[in-house]
C-alpha cells in the first residue's frame, strides 16, 4: 500500500537500496533475505549514494540488479581483491564484497585470508549454504560430512575430501579483522540477530575501523532437494550444530 | 634541455608510469622485473599513491580491475609465468572495457623456464591468452628511453579506448641501464565521470559487468561493440619504425630487444656494402600489416628475427603472403640472437 491512510503508520517498507524488481532466486533461498538486510543497513546509514557492491560468481552473480547502488562484477573468488582496488581509490565509499561458499572458501581462499589479514577497510558478507547453487548442486567446501550433492552422491566423505571449513574460526586466527560473526537466516529471531551483525559490520567500515566479516548460514532448498521449511529446519539443526552461531570478534 | 639520466629499464618504466599519473600499482614479485615493485614501494607514498604487494598475480590483476572501475590510473607488472596467471583478469578487463596498463618483462619459457629476457609471449599478448574474443594494445619498446616514453603513451591509449595496454618488454630491457630523458606528462585529459563507479550520488546506479544472459541485449552485442572499437584502434594507432628501409634490398623484421641487435646488424651490413634495412613494429597489436607490406614489397628477401620459435613470423606472413621470400632466424629459452648469424644469413642470399 503506497499511500498512508489517515491514522495509519508505516512500519515496514522496501528499502530504497533494494531495487523493486523480481529476483531470480528460488523459493526459500536465503539470498533475498540477506540482500534485504544489507539494503536496509545501507539505507539506515545513509550510504546509498556512496556504495559500490561487488557481486561474486555464484547464485548472487546478478545481485547488482537487486541492490540500488553502483555494482561491479568480480571473477570467481576475486571479489575481495576487486573490492580492495575500488576501496584504495575511493576510501570514503562503502565497499561490500558479497560472496558464496565456493567463492570465498575454495577458489578465493587466498583473497579471503589476505584481504582480512591486511585489515582492508571493507565489509565481506559471506553466504554459506553448504552447496554450489548456480552450477546445480555440487559439493562446497562447507558441505557437511555425509551431505549428498551432485559431486558427493554417496555423501561427503571426510576421509577423502576433508571436513567442511569454518570461515569465522579461520579468520579469527588473524590479527587485523575487527568484526567476525556467524549468524543464520533460518527463522525470524535469527534474521533479526543477523540484521544487527550486518549493521555493525557495515558501520565499522563507514567509521574506518577495518575489516568486518559476517557469515550467514543460509538455505538452498532446490539443490538440497527439500521444501523451504525443511531447508530452514536443516539449517537450524544440522548446520548450526557444526557451525556455531555467535560473535567471534567485536573490537 | 631536460637532464639526461642513467636509469635501469625497470626503474625507468616505473618513474614514467608515475609521471603519466599512475597512482595505483598492484603486483606480486617475480624476476626479472622486481625492481618495478621496489621502485613503486618507495615512490608511491611520496606522490600520494598506492603501492600494494598482492598475495598473488591473480589478486593483483583483480585489484587493478577494481581500481580501474573506480576511476584510478592503475598498473600491474610481471613476467611471463605471472602474466599467464593474470590472463583471466585480462579477459574480464576486456569484457568490462576497463582501462589499465600491464607490463610484461618476458623471460624464458615455457613453464618456469629461466629468468633472462625472451620474446616467447608474443602469441599470448597479441592473440589473446585469456578466453573470449578480445584484444589488448601491445607496445614493444626497444630501449630504456622508449620504455619510459611508451609508458606515458600506454596510459593515454588505455583511457582513450577503455582498453588494457600491455607493454611487452623483456628481462634484458628491464635489467639494462641506459641514458634517457624522462618523458613529460601527457596533456590529454580523460573525463571518466560518465562510466566509473563512485557511488551513485545524484544519478542512477551503474553496473559494470561482462555477464549478459539475455540474447536480445547479450554478449554478442558486447562483442560487436568491442570489435568496432578494435577496428578504430587498428585504423588510428599503428606505430612502427623504419630503419634504412628506403633504399634497402633486404629487410630485417624484428621487435623489442631483438630489433636492437638487428640494428647493429644493419649497420655492419651497410658498412660491408649490403643495402639492409630494419622494419620494427612498435604496436604488435594492432600489427602494421599494410605498412610492412609497403616497406617490404620490393625486397629481395625478408628475414624475421625473434627471440622465440617464430611467433611474429606468422603476422609477417599474413602481411606479405608470397610476395617476398621470408626467412626466419630465432633463438629460444632466453638466448640472444647474434649479429654475426644475422649477417651470415643475409649474405648467404647475396651470393
Amino acid at each position: 500500500m503506497r499511500s498512508e491512510e489517515a491514522g495509519a503508520k508505516r512500519v515496514f517498507s522496501r528499502p530504497e537500496s533494494f531495487t523493486d524488481v523480481p529476483t531470480h532466486y528460488c523459493p526459500g533461498c536465503g539470498h533475498g533475505i540477506i540482500h534485504r538486510l544489507m539494503a536496509q543497513v545501507i539505507d539506515e546509514l545513509g550510504m546509498r549514494e556512496k556504495t559500490v557492491v561487488i557481486a561474486p560468481v555464484g547464485c548472487a552473480v546478478l545481485m547488482y540488479h537487486y541492490i540500488n547502488t553502483d555494482g561491479l562484477e568480480a571473477s570467481h573468488g576475486r571479489a575481495p581483491a576487486v573490492a580492495t582496488g575500488v576501496k584504495r581509490v575511493l576510501p570514503d565509499r562503502l565497499v561490500i564484497s558479497y560472496q558464496g561458499d565456493g567463492d570465498l572458501l575454495a577458489i578465493g581462499t587466498a583473497e579471503t585470508i589476505h584481504t582480512a589479514n591486511r585489515g582492508e577497510n571493507i565489509t565481506v558478507l559471506f553466504v554459506n549454504n553448504a552447496i554450489y547453487g548456480m552450477t546445480g548442486g555440487q559439493m562446497a567446501p562447507t558441505s557437511l560430512a555425509g551431505q549428498k550433492t551432485k559431486t558427493s552422491p554417496y555423501g561427503r566423505n571426510p576421509a577423502e575430501v576433508g571436513m567442511p571449513i569454518r570461515a569465522c574460526e579461520l579468520l579469527n586466527t588473524l590479527e587485523a579483522p575487527v568484526f567476525i560473526e556467524r549468524c543464520s537466516v533460518h527463522d525470524v529471531p535469527h534474521i533479526l540477530k543477523a540484521k544487527r551483525a550486518t549493521k555493525k559490520a557495515i558501520e565499522n567500515q563507514v567509521k574506518g575501523r577495518g575489516f568486518s566479516f559476517v557469515e550467514y548460514l543460509s538455505t538452498c532448498p532446490t539443490n538440497w532437494g527439500m521444501s523451504s521449511q525443511a531447508a530452514a529446519d536443516w539449517v537450524g539443526s544440522e548446520m548450526v550444530s557444526y557451525y556455531p552461531l555467535g560473535n567471534f570478534r567485536d573490537r | 634541455m631536460a637532464e639526461a639520466l642513467l636509469m635501469q629499464g625497470n626503474e625507468a618504466i616505473s618513474e614514467a608510469a608515475i609521471i603519466a599519473g599512475c597512482r595505483y600499482y598492484f603486483a606480486y614479485p617475480i624476476t626479472p622485473q622486481n625492481e618495478i615493485a621496489a621502485y613503486m614501494a618507495r615512490r608511491m607514498p611520496e606522490v600520494g599513491g598506492t603501492f600494494l604487494q598482492a598475495e598473488s598475480e591473480i589478486a593483483s590483476i583483480n585489484m587493478v580491475l577494481g581500481a580501474a572501475a573506480a576511476g584510478g590510473r592503475t598498473m600491474t607488472s610481471s613476467s611471463s609465468p605471472g602474466i599467464s596467471l593474470k590472463q583471466e583478469g585480462l579477459s574480464y578487463l576486456a569484457g568490462t572495457e576497463l582501462p589499465a596498463v600491464v607490463v610484461n618483462m618476458m623471460r624464458g619459457g615455457p613453464g618456469l623456464g629461466n629468468i633472462s629476457g625472451a620474446q616467447g609471449d608474443y602469441f599470448q599478448a597479441t592473440k589473446g591468452g585469456g578466453h573470449g574474443d578480445y584484444r589488448m594494445i601491445v607496445l614493444a619498446p626497444a630501449s630504456v628511453q622508449e620504455l619510459a616514453d611508451l609508458a606515458v603513451t600506454a596510459f593515454d591509449l588505455s583511457d582513450q579506448y577503455r582498453i588494457v595496454t600491455m607493454i611487452l618488454g623483456d628481462g634484458y630491457l628491464g635489467q639494462m641501464s641506459e641514458s634517457l630523458v624522462l618523458p613529460k606528462p601527457s596533456k590529454k585529459q580523460f573525463d571518466k565521470s560518465s562510466w566509473i563507479l563512485d557511488g551513485a550520488a545524484g544519478r542512477e546506479p551503474r553496473k559494470i559487468a561482462s555477464l549478459r544472459l539475455k540474447p536480445e541485449d547479450g554478449v554478442e552485442q558486447i562483442n560487436l561493440g568491442l570489435q568496432r572499437k578494435y577496428r578504430k584502434i587498428e585504423a588510428s594507432e599503428i606505430r612502427f619504425e623504419c630503419y634504412h628501409c628506403k633504399d634497402a634490398e633486404v629487410l630485417l623484421v624484428a621487435f623489442g630487444f631483438a630489433a636492437r641487435i638487428c640494428k647493429a646488424a644493419v649497420n655492419e651490413l651497410r658498412e660491408a656494402g649490403v643495402r639492409a634495412g630494419l622494419f620494427r613494429p612498435i604496436t604488435l597489436w594492432p600489427f602494421p600489416y599494410q605498412e610492412l607490406l609497403q616497406s617490404a614489397a620490393r625486397m629481395k628477401k625478408v628475414l624475421v628475427v625473434e627471440m622465440n620459435a617464430g611467433q611474429m613470423l606468422e603476422d609477417v606472413r599474413l602481411a606479405l603472403g608470397d610476395k617476398v621470400p621470408i626467412e626466419f632466424y630465432g633463438r629460444m629459452g632466453a638466448m640472444l640472437v647474434e649479429v654475426e648469424e644475422i649477417i651470415k644469413r643475409i649474405k648467404k642470399h647475396e651470393k
